[in-house]
């Protein structure tokens, strides 16, 4: 594929993901979306990293809203250069087993908590709840990391 | 950040361990919240992704709909046969029916209900305890008994005729104002506002700003309960009327399946007042000379003053624009460019010039109820609805100010929060139905007004079961929804696909690029969505990342009622099903079910022409004959259509949906 047919395929990927957050169809989405289109695309940049990305794709008087002009170039340039890329699955399994020191196979519900919102990149309440809904074994209140991961990779296959 | 690392630093061998450790489990917590908030964020897209293929087929839909208009005045000046046989259908669609209206009213108090009769008894002239009754009872699913439900609606057109075409309403200290979106016959919703916010009483006062019906399977109930509190407070509860409001919409969008199929006896009778209640509906109301609240929306053009003048009762349905009268009838024959052997004879109606709206009140009236707003300047045709138009915040500014209004409130489109404040806090748009599309894809909301104060918003969400399943579940089962009606789109159009498909791929290799591939569905299909983003839903890829474009027809096919049938008339009769089950609804005006083979083939060779389609008369003929299961000349449409449907190859459990459309 020719470099220029690429960057079309590229830049019509991003028009997709971009118009399904602008609501009024006036080529602007909410600020608040910006993470959430670019991670649907594939990336994933780091709180703090998305963080610099919003002030680059902000006006420059910040009104709110994202517009797609400023967006493309941003979001193409990430794309091309493979930046931000998402966490292999064996990684992740790592983290977890890092986390459970005594080797158990799981996490308590306590414990997950306590790194998730006192550690790194802190969740907030809302992240936390819905994180630990889908990952608690109900009867045991703990967290089964290899069964978890292995689900989250189906779902999203 | 954690805060170990920076204080422990130069303290000892012990601690520049757990300096190690700390950082490992820093770095790990990095790890996992990157991986959630990732994947938490992919979630949230593929449920917007749903609602995006709801929605344009929804609107796509509606798009049908309002161009069957066109077909009807087609039918009429080149369906001779019908003039002939049949004037009742020229009255049907472009008459007033006759309501000569001591006789229904006799006709009713005739009908008995009997002793054994165990649903709620109604009491006239209601009163409180008759919503109390009506609520208790719906909640444990009994049915109102149908003498009771023409009452009701013989005596709500009764008040509704005497009310304006904008109630203009106050609020005050004492007094204020909730004002509900869409409730589409979901009954569980009215049941929960009532439950949150209270029943409707004098200090209670609601406004239902349309589309109570249709899409819900208790569309009657939501309007017994909305109607019977209208009678009981008609001062204090505010019906505005809504697109659904509409007889030729309900016969699509499955109100009136519900109502033959929960009355089996009186059904009929239920649908023709029915038809006469809706258009003395309201237009709108406006609260405290400020706010204007309508279902739909405005156009640059909108003029209230004419519209509060309009007789809103001549707006009988969106299908059924103002004909053109004698003078007027050859300039429409030539500009369809009629064969002259086809003249059709006088029309036999009853029509009038006083009896319709001319054309520009006419369209102001669709304005108010099917407009959306949105973010570009201007003024422009509604293609996605193909009725109304799209109004920008330009417009909204004009014609606010031009009647010295402060802001719009609007229902007619689905929002995932149940309200969206949009042209810079002029325009309110506030659903009340949630899960309108599917359980878990929006909640549903209210908007309450208080003297003096800005409006506040209520969101709530019906769920079936106490124990919410996880978001990812959810989510899952609104995508595999959405990805299910996308697909029968697809197999409803294999052909022109192919056809498409084979002008990229010249050589017939069976793959194109993604980009050639989401060109020629989205063209085909005429419905704008993230396809590159659907792609991996749809259909296979090979190594080199082409589209193997024949593996979308594969587990899902249509069901052939008659072997032989060839697959291109196949598709279109499933693909016009909604179409045709309206048109044939019209046709048998006696609701019997049945229309003759001769009414079937005449209408059916119109419909090839009008919509264009190559497919043998013959080929429909037989089709027919086949269907004519008793051999007596007639042929029980809906059998008929009801063949034709889609087969999921994989659906290992008969999916029934709980909607009667």
């Amino acid at each position: 594929m020719t470099q220029e047919i690429l960057l079309a395929e590229y830049h019509k990927k991003i028009k997709e993901a971009f118009e399904v957050f602008d609501h009024e169809a006036n080529n602007t989405v909410d600020v608040r979306e910006i993470g959430t289109i670019i991670r649907s695309l594939g990336c994933c940049p780091s709180e703090g990293e998305l963080h610099d990305l919003i002030a680059e794709v902000e006006e420059e008087e910040p009104t709110g809203y994202i517009r797609f002009e400023k967006f493309l170039p941003v979001m193409t340039r990430i794309l091309l250069e493979r930046r931000y890329r998402p966490i292999p699955e064996d990684l992740l399994l790592e983290a977890f087993e890092v986390l459970d020191s005594s080797k158990r196979g799981f996490l308590l519900k306590e414990e997950l908590i306590k790194y998730m919102t006192e550690e790194g990149e802190p969740f907030s309440q809302e992240e936390m709840e819905e994180m630990l809904s889908a990952a608690i074994h109900p009867e045991s209140n703990s967290i089964h990391y290899k069964d978890y991961i292995t689900m989250m990779v189906i779902d999203e296959s | 950040m954690s805060t170990h690392d920076l204080e422990d630093m130069g303290c000892g061998t012990s601690s520049a361990k757990s300096d190690r450790q700390s950082e490992k489990v820093l770095k790990a917590a990095l790890v996992i919240q990157n991986w959630y908030r990732g994947y938490s964020a992919r979630l949230k897209a593929r449920h917007r992704y749903a609602l995006t293929i709801f929605q344009s087929i929804e609107y796509a839909d509606e798009q049908c709909q309002m161009q069957l208009s066109n077909f009807f005045s087609f039918m009429m000046e080149n369906y001779t046969h019908i003039h002939e046989k049949d004037p009742e259908i020229v009255s049907r669609l472009f008459g007033s029916t006759s309501q000569n209206n001591e006789d229904k009213q006799d006709y009713i108090r005739l009908i008995e209900v009997p002793d054994s009769y165990k649903g709620p008894r109604l009491q006239f002239p209601l009163t409180f305890p008759d919503i109390d009754l009506l609520v208790d009872a719906f909640k444990q699913q009994q049915i109102l008994h149908a003498r009771y439900v023409l009452e009701v609606l013989f005596e709500t057109k009764k008040v509704l005729k005497q009310k304006p075409n904008f109630t203009h309403v106050t609020t005050s200290p004492s007094k204020e104002i909730t004002i509900c979106g869409d409730l589409h016959g979901k009954l569980d919703d009215l049941f929960l506002i009532f439950y949150k916010n209270g029943l409707p009483s004098e200090n209670n006062s609601y406004i239902f700003n349309g589309d109570f019906v249709d899409r819900g399977r208790n569309s009657i109930e939501v309007l017994m309960i909305l109607f019977v509190s209208f009678l009981v407070y008609p001062n204090d509860l505010h019906l505005n009327r809504g697109n659904h409001e509409d007889f030729m919409m309900n016969l699509r969008y499955g109100f009136t399946k519900e109502i033959l199929y929960k009355y089996k006896i009186h059904g009929k009778e239920i649908l023709e007042i029915l038809e006469d209640v809706y258009t003395w509906l309201p237009i709108g109301t406006i609260i405290d000379n400020e706010i204007l609240v309508i279902h739909g929306g405005i156009s640059e053009s909108t003029d209230l003053d004419l519209l509060q003048r309009v007789e809103r009762h001549k707006m009988k349905s969106v299908l059924m624009p103002p004909v053109p009268l004698d003078g007027d009838r050859h300039t429409t024959l030539k500009k369809h460019k009629i064969n002259a052997m086809a003249m059709p004879r006088e029309v036999k109606s009853s029509t009038s010039m006083s009896e319709q709206l001319t054309k520009h009140e006419w369209e102001q009236i669709i304005d108010i109820l099917w407009s959306d707003p949105r973010g570009q300047k201007g003024c422009y045709p509604n293609t996605s609805r193909g009725g109304g138009c799209y109004f920008g915040p330009d417009v909204t500014s004009k014609v606010l100010n031009r009647h010295h209004l402060k802001m719009v409130i609007r229902s007619h489109e689905c929002k995932p929060e149940g309200y969206e404040i949009c042209h810079d806090g002029k325009v309110v748009t506030v659903f009340s139905a949630s899960n309108y599309y599917e359980e878990g894809s929006n909640r549903g909301a209210y908007i309450k007004l208080f003297y003096d104060m800005d409006p506040r918003f209520f969101q709530y969400q019906v769920t079936r079961t106490t124990c919410l399943k996880p978001l990812y579940q959810r989510i899952s089962a609104i995508e595999t929804s959405a990805i299910r009606i996308l697909r029968e789109r697809i197999i409803a159009r294999k052909t022109d696909l192919i056809h498409a498909f084979h002008l990229q791929d010249l050589s017939k290799s069976g793959k194109v690029s993604l980009g050639q591939w989401a060109f020629s569905m989205e063209n085909t299909l005429g419905l704008h969505l993230p396809w590159r983003s659907l792609s991996s839903h749809l259909v296979t890829t090979d190594t080199d990342g082409n589209i193997n474009y024949m593996s979308s027809f594969q587990d899902i096919h249509i069901q052939k009622p008659v072997k032989e049938a060839q697959s291109t008339l196949i598709e279109t009769l499933y693909r016009y099903r909604s179409d045709l089950q309206i048109i044939f609804n019209v046709i048998d005006s006696d609701h019997s079910g049945l229309i003759s083979m001769e009414e079937f083939r005449s209408m059916w060779k119109l419909f090839n022409r009008h919509y264009n389609i190559h497919i043998d008369d013959c080929q429909v003929d037989e089709l027919a004959e086949r269907m004519d299961l008793n051999k007596d000349g007639s042929i029980d449409f809906n059998e008929f259509l009801k063949a034709f449907d889609v087969v999921h190859k994989l659906d290992k459990k008969h999916k029934s949906k709980s909607s009667f459309a």
